[in-house]
């Protein structure tokens, strides 16, 4: 049985205005799949992430997400498809100035006509989902890092999204709340059936998420596959990697 | 007795509430006995439209309406279970004290606004009178880059007002002066005007607005930030290190700034004078020349000079309140700004008395 792909990146060149940092990219997300994204510090993992959320315009190259071409959006279609994305940046961006339950707010009071009523119910629900439910009334800067990340991950999932993005999650948390941060995007993808896009370079979480693993060396691919797969492929710079 | 059966379509999504909502509002105003609602049709429905359901049923429920869920799928089951709606707890009512609880728990906190006030202001003093004699504090380099900020870069936006200011307590005194005979009178009028008042005071505000806002934001970035936590572990006092230099460039530049608006000031006034009051430039200045006395020039120098504390003690006060994160600078760096131009503007009137009724002193 073939595998419906949510997102499909075609030879794509890409960078900063006259810094090019990914050269020639190509790899596919499959329906219900964790593809982490790794390398090494500075190999162009964000860089790529920011393409793939439509935060950089490639160069060249195709980047078909949810089956539309994100290069060639207007920005009101490209606004509509990211209605369909969810994206937990690694600092989680909450907004400051108002609070947890606000913030996950967004994304129904901006994209849907609900009343307050059952949006306060909504933003209740996803907060307990992530496991903060005493935090609706909390100012962001009240939080610890773990928390903070799972108030984000509520508000990137508001909106029930098809494809999660997620920008080193466990970075900058301990190792007990790295691995429940991991846990609950295993639960996510399990409860919700969420495809997950992650970004990290972080050896164990990688380990307990990873269904594929798509490995960027100085802006090129040297592998996608297996964790298995991985550890067996030979490959110089990969076998470093996990073996340090 | 009937049940009536409601019929779910085939989305029951965020993009579908208004029309459920619709179809639902029927059901209160027809308050039947029984509602069944059909989930056959129902192949796609998501976290909203799962909240939307099982509260719009609590709410028929609470109507006395009694409502049943038919031909359930195991995946509807599955997601109805998983975004059941919380009882939300309500916050508990604020108690309210009585009245002189309210305004001693105001005194209290405000008096402690003060003592930390108090409190930073003896340091930062001390650190700045050491640094006069400890040439290694002084930090002559940054004394001069704060100088250039808030002086130099400050003389367009100082001149242009200050020109302004001239021409217009000029132009308005003109039409006056003018029905007496006593054009010349106008020069008398600005340079008074001007030396022991409006310059130090338009200068003083620019300057709050500019500089002391700079100050504040700077500082509370960086305590938001924890540099200031980073060079209080490196053993380094961040108010020598920070402020003291920044309270040396003020000093100077802002009484600096004053009397370079005075002269601007004043040759703003000399137009209206020689343009419209048909007065020569010479005898304009001649008059300007007479009419101003040590004591209005030395005034308005002290003035300026206060004023420099002032925004520098308030910028240094707000900046180091800061808390949480771009918002708390935001808020800080407003509060500086409104505080600075408050406290330049009570001074000034201060000052004015006692130097009005002080009597002459030169």
């Amino acid at each position: 049985m073939t595998r419906k792909t949510l997102l499909s990146v075609e030879n794509l060149t890409g960078g900063y205005q006259d810094k090019t940092i990914l050269n020639d990219i190509s790899f596919h997300v499959f329906d219900g799949e964790i593809l982490v994204i790794l390398g090494t510090s500075g190999c162009g993992k964000t860089t790529l992430l920011k393409h793939l959320i439509g935060l950089l315009n490639p160069f060249s190259g195709n980047i078909r997400l949810l089956g539309q071409n994100l290069p060639e959006l207007t920005d009101i279609e490209r606004s509509l498809l990211m209605r369909k994305i969810g994206v937990l940046f690694q600092n989680g961006a909450l907004l400051n100035s108002i609070s947890v339950a606000d913030n996950v707010a967004i994304p129904y009071e901006q994209h849907t006509n609900l009343n307050s009523e059952l949006i306060r119910n909504l933003v209740q629900v996803k907060l307990n989902l992530v496991g903060l439910p005493k935090a609706a009334n909390l100012l962001p800067s009240q939080l610890s890092g773990g928390m903070r990340k799972r108030a984000a991950l509520a508000r990137a999932i508001a909106l029930d999204p098809q494809i999660l993005f997620a920008d080193e999650p466990a970075a900058g948390l301990d190792p007990v709340t790295a691995a429940a941060l991991d846990r609950l995007l295993l639960d996510l993808r399990k409860l919700l059936g969420m495809t997950l896009v992650v970004v990290t370079h972080e050896l164990e979480s990688i380990r307990r998420i990873a269904d594929r693993i798509l490995f960027l060396d100085q802006g090129t691919v040297l592998f996608v596959g297996s964790l298995e797969e991985a550890r067996k492929c030979g490959i110089e710079a990969v076998h470093r990697f996990f073996n340090p | 007795m009937n049940a009536t059966i409601h019929k779910l379509p085939e989305r029951v999504t965020y993009q579908e509430i208004s029309q459920l909502e619709k179809a639902f509002r029927s059901f209160f105003t027809n308050h039947p006995s029984e509602l069944v609602i059909d989930f056959q049709d129902v192949h796609i429905m998501d976290s909203t439209g799962a909240v939307f359901i099982q509260t719009t049923a609590k709410r028929l429920r609470d109507e006395h309406i009694s409502v049943r869920f038919v031909n359930l799928s195991e995946t509807v089951v599955h997601t109805l279970k998983l975004f059941t709606p919380l009882q939300i707890a309500e916050q508990p009512p604020k108690s309210r004290d009585n009245l002189f609880a309210r305004i001693g728990e105001k005194t209290y906190v405000w008096l402690n606004y003060f003592a930390d006030a108090l409190f930073l202001f003896a340091n930062i003093f001390y650190w700045a009178l050491i640094a006069f004699f400890k040439k290694k504090l002084r930090r002559r380099s940054e004394v001069i880059n704060q100088g250039i900020q808030i002086g130099v870069n400050a003389l367009p936006i100082v001149a242009l007002i200050a020109f302004l200011i001239g021409f217009v307590l000029a132009l308005q005194s003109a039409a006056q002066l003018r029905q007496f005979g006593a054009n010349i009178y106008v020069a008398d009028l600005v340079a008074v005007a001007m030396v022991s008042e409006m310059a130090p005071l338009i200068t003083a505000i620019l300057v709050a607005g500019r500089s002391g806002s700079a100050i504040t934001a700077e500082i509370a970035t960086m305590k938001v930030s924890e540099e200031i936590d980073a060079l209080t572990v490196m053993g380094v006092d961040p108010l020598p290190y920070l402020i003291v230099p920044k309270l040396y460039a003020l000093i100077i530049a802002l009484p600096l700034l004053t009397v370079f608006a005075n002269v601007i000031g004043i040759i703003g006034g000399a137009v209206i004078g020689v343009t419209y009051l048909d007065l020569a430039p010479l005898p304009f200045f001649n008059e300007v020349i007479s009419a101003l006395r040590y004591k209005e020039i030395f005034t308005g120098i002290f003035k300026s000079f206060t004023f420099a504390l002032i925004i520098l003690l308030t910028a240094t006060y707000f900046g180091f309140k800061a808390k949480g994160g771009a918002e708390g600078v935001g808020k800080v760096t407003t509060g500086s700004v409104v505080a600075s131009i408050f406290f330049v503007i009570v001074a000034d009137s201060i000052l004015g008395l006692i130097f009005y009724f002080g009597g002459p002193v030169f």
